[in-house]
């Protein structure tokens, strides 16, 4: 019996996910557990692990398209079954616009309108144009005449069950389509019609594509005629940055964030590092990176102050039972930050040995949810860039995080007048206030400042 | 301009009558000029008294069903001159009724033979003139003379000497063996005349699928109809009262002998006397060019029904008018008909009923296209009412579901065909009518049953 394959939450704020590629195809065998494609959610890539076994019969998202959580995103099961059924019934669903989902017609004319691509692409210049070339308005009246009306929201879509049918086998929304039946209905000549025109994108409302072709060239030349190099964009917002704008917002305007920083030598860190890892040059193991020595370090403070490692939950705050420490990774097209778990109960080297694998897979996309959401600390460290201080937005549900800048050498003057040099490294904590106290957050950072300076107070 | 009428009809069959009423309903003065009686070929000499016909001879037919339950029927007092009065009774009640209806419409009716004499001028009998502001020709059709087979009304007749027969003769030849071959073959056997039905094509009912054809030539043969395919015939000789006939087959050459001859193979427009070339229109082998709401290549002239080069059935001629008549009166979005959208109705028995493009047809014209067939029998009512003879087939593409088209044959097809027909119209799938319950026992339930066919689980096969 065929069945549905089905857009699985992959992470636990996904609500859409695009999918980047496909590794089988349609007539492909799956089992349970095989990789069937490769899944861009808010946060990451992620493969998509089929739960199914069977034939790959019908593949309804095609690459770069994406899906709502729940949506039908393949059909499986023996090969040569009739799965006009499944796909009738999917079609009926998908012309239901979810309720809330204000710009759901946008969004699928965007993502499944053949042709829509190239008006994609020529979307925002041709809205730059527009106000310079009042020619392209003109142009917009010549759109073919299966004419698009605004998405239909919550009013019943009147379609004839053909194109329906016709519509869900070309990936067209009927929601953006005039009906030239009876009473407004939608009929097999409607959905022709725009198979064979296609659908002007709905972001630059009465352009046709045509015109938008042209507004792109002339985008073009104003681009490469410009001295600064600069040109104007309208980058459209990927739903990880769009996660990521969400997330941040929401802390910094709802958690009141205050900042502590202080300075901390790091001799003794660098030096048991160095030595550390001159004992295992002989080995086959990289060497331990600072953020390990930092993140194990921070867990022993945190032992010792249980209330930072904990989340405000309007009537309660949420003590974690577990340190999980997220380090900010920065991406080409974003951050991301993977946790490594309960960092209280593993050595340095474990966790060195899980942050490396993580920083691998957050650089390659494929962190899976687990690994990047539900940190109750987290730790920003922007030395590498030589950055000496800064603060850092708290990464929810945690109510703090560490801002660590890059070593610095400074003088000292020592009893005998002479001058020696340490290595210092500033490091800030932002607090949610809400959580922590002031006075609280300074113990906090106290302690953390001893056992950086001599790890031996973590044992004592 | 100001004229006499908004629009001058010619003829008061199917298409000018349906025609006129409309004009009148949506505001217009209409005239309809009829040279012969109110209702055209169909009321009179057409589709109404075969009908009138058809039913009285499956009474007679039922007697052999009423003797077998016990029921002696003396059928020496038969009189078949009182079966052919019986319809010439419907068919003047009813013609009668399309005066009146013109009449309430206030419709003048004038009789006479019209003449078009100018772009807004007819003449009639060349006594009087009218003038409209437009001109629908609406004068239909008459039966094909074959040369050398000259209608003689007793020897050598058509249709309507047929229909105008008082007595029966004893053996007929049919020759075509299309709708109308079909259906005096099955009315004359059902009143016992020996038929030998002679079909120059390769089947008899050469429009339908040969699978749909082939029910009713199985049904035909069991009725002791001699059935010659694929057989040309040449001029017919009369000789002591019989005709006899020569015919050719693949196998060779034969004679038939028979009392009478009915030549039925096809129908000719009637547009010579028109005085079409006084206003500079010409007709393409006999039928009148149109374009788009059946308008001539004169603006003020329209044409409907068989005189286009359209089917010549009288329900085409009726929607064809009501096309035009909007679109004079600015009221219409129909441009023409579709043709996939027309029923066809051969009422034989069994009959035989469909839409669209044959699966045949289709497949010739590249459609990708398939069939799911289901025989009358699975479906209770039929063998409740021993009418077991039939299947619905639905021709529909396998992609998309589409309903492209239909042909049912057996007992009541004309009446059913029409769900499958709205089902095609408003666009539904297969899956739409295989989900609709269907009332118990009925011979719809065929119909559902052929959709699951084509969704993959039909429950009684």
């Amino acid at each position: 019996m065929a069945e549905k394959m089905l857009m699985l939450a992959l992470s636990p704020t996904m609500e859409e996910g695009t999918i980047i590629s496909w590794s089988k195809k349609e007539g492909d065998t799956v089992a349970a557990g095989d990789i069937v494609c490769e899944v861009e959610t808010d946060k990451a890539t992620m493969d998509y692990e089929s739960l199914q076994a069977g034939t790959i019969l019908k593949i309804l998202v095609q690459e770069g398209n994406s899906a709502r959580v729940e949506q039908a995103i393949a059909i499986v099961g023996e090969s040569g079954e009739n799965i006009d059924d499944l796909l009738k019934e999917i079609t009926k669903a998908a012309s239901e616009p979810a309720v809330g989902e204000t710009s759901g017609g946008e969004t699928a004319v965007r993502e499944t309108a053949p042709g829509a691509d190239v008006a994609r692409e020529a979307a925002p210049a041709a809205a730059a144009a527009r106000e310079t070339a009042p020619g392209a308005n003109i142009a917009g009246e010549t759109t073919p005449a299966a004419a698009v009306r605004e998405p239909a929201g919550k009013e019943r879509l009147k379609a004839s069950p053909l194109a329906r049918n016709m519509a869900a086998e070309a990936g067209i929304d009927l929601s953006v389509l005039n009906g030239s039946g009876p009473d407004g209905r939608i009929v097999k000549q409607d959905v022709e019609t725009v198979m064979e025109h296609g659908v002007p994108f709905r972001s630059a409302p009465g352009i046709s594509s045509t015109a938008g072709t042209a507004a792109v060239e002339r985008g073009t030349a104003f681009g490469s005629g410009s001295a600064t190099g600069i040109v104007e964009e309208h980058i459209p917002v990927s739903r990880k940055r769009a996660v990521i704008a969400r997330r941040l917002a929401e802390s910094k305007f709802s958690a009141p964030h205050y900042y502590l920083g202080l300075s901390v030598l790091i001799d003794n860190v660098l030096e048991s590092r160095d030595r550390l890892n001159s004992r295992r040059a002989k080995g086959e193991e990289p060497k331990l990176s600072l953020n390990a020595f930092l993140i194990k370090m921070t867990a022993e403070a945190i032992k010792r102050h249980p209330i930072v490692n904990a989340g405000w939950e309007e009537s309660e705050i949420h003590v974690f039972g577990s340190v999980d420490i997220g380090l900010a990774v920065a991406l080409e097209d974003g951050l991301i930050t993977p946790i490594v778990r309960n960092c209280g109960a593993k050595g340095i080297i474990q966790i060195d040995r899980e942050l490396r694998e993580l920083i691998r897979k957050a650089k390659s996309g494929k962190l899976t949810p687990e690994e990047y959401t539900g940190a109750t600390f987290s730790i920003s460290n922007l030395g590498s860039y030589g950055i000496e201080e800064f603060t850092a937005i708290i990464n929810p549900p945690a109510s703090a995080i560490l801002a660590v800048g890059t070593a610095v050498k400074q003088p000292k003057e020592l009893e005998d007048g002479s001058i020696k040099f340490h290595n210092t490294m500033k490091i800030t904590l932002s607090c949610d206030h809400r959580v922590i106290d002031g006075a609280v957050g300074a113990e906090f950072l106290r302690t953390l400042k001893a056992v950086i300076e001599d790890p031996l107070n973590a044992l004592l | 301009m100001d004229y006499e009428y908004d629009l001058a009809v010619i003829g008061a069959g199917p298409g000018g009558y349906v025609g006129a009423i409309r004009a009148a309903q949506l505001g217009k003065k209409v005239c309809v000029i009829e040279r012969d009686k109110a209702g055209g070929v169909c009321l009179n000499i057409g589709c109404i008294p075969s009908k009138s016909l058809i039913h009285q001879a499956e009474v007679f037919s039922s007697i052999s069903h009423l003797e077998k339950i016990g029921v002696r029927v003396d059928a020496s007092g038969f009189d078949y001159s009182v079966v052919q009065a019986e319809s010439r009774k419907a068919a003047d009640a009813l013609s009668r009724g399309v005066q009146f209806l013109l009449k309430k419409n206030k419709v003048d009716y004038i009789e006479g033979t019209a003449v078009i004499t100018g772009e807004h001028e007819v003449s009639i009998d060349g006594t009087r003139k009218v003038a409209a502001d437009n001109i629908m020709i609406a004068s239909g059709s008459r039966p094909r003379e074959l040369p050398g087979f000259e209608f003689d009304g007793t020897a050598v007749m058509n249709s309507t000497d047929a229909l105008m027969m008082k007595t029966l003769p004893g053996s007929m030849i049919i020759l075509g063996a299309g709708a109308i071959g079909c259906e005096f073959a099955h009315i004359m056997s059902a009143f016992g005349v020996e038929i030998h039905l002679v079909e120059m094509l390769e089947h008899i009912l050469p429009a339908e699928d040969a699978d749909t054809a082939q029910i009713l030539a199985r049904s035909f043969k069991k009725r002791k109809i001699r059935m010659y395919p694929g057989t040309r015939a040449s001029a017919p000789k009369k000789e002591k009262g019989m005709v006899l006939l020569e015919i050719e087959d693949k196998k060779g050459k034969r004679s038939l002998e028979a009392e009478t001859l009915l030549v039925v193979v096809g129908r000719v427009p009637n547009t010579e006397e028109l005085g079409l070339e006084n206003v500079g229109i010409t007709t393409e082998k006999g039928f009148i060019p149109v374009g788009d709401y059946y308008r001539t290549s004169v603006e003020s002239i329209y044409a409907v029904g068989d005189v286009v080069s359209s089917p010549l059935l009288a329900h085409v001629a009726a929607k064809e008018a009501e096309i035009a008549v909007e679109h004079m009166s600015g009221s219409g979005d129909e441009i023409r008909i579709d043709p996939t959208m027309i029923p066809t109705a051969v009422y034989t028995e069994p009959e035989v009923a469909g839409f669209g493009l044959t699966e045949e047809e289709a497949v010739k014209q590249g459609h990708e296209v398939t069939s799911a067939v289901f025989p009358y029998r699975g479906a209770g009512k039929s063998v409740a009412i021993g009418k077991t003879e039939g299947q619905v087939k639905i021709i529909y593409n396998p992609k998309t579901s589409e309903i492209l088209g239909s042909r049912i044959v057996g007992t009541q097809a004309t009446d059913l065909i029409h769900e499958l027909l709205l089902a095609r119209r408003s666009e539904l799938l297969t899956e739409d009518i295989s989900r609709m319950i269907h009332a118990h026992p009925t011979l719809s339930e065929a119909i559902m049953e052929a959709a699951r066919t084509a969704e993959g689980w039909a429950i009684h096969v």
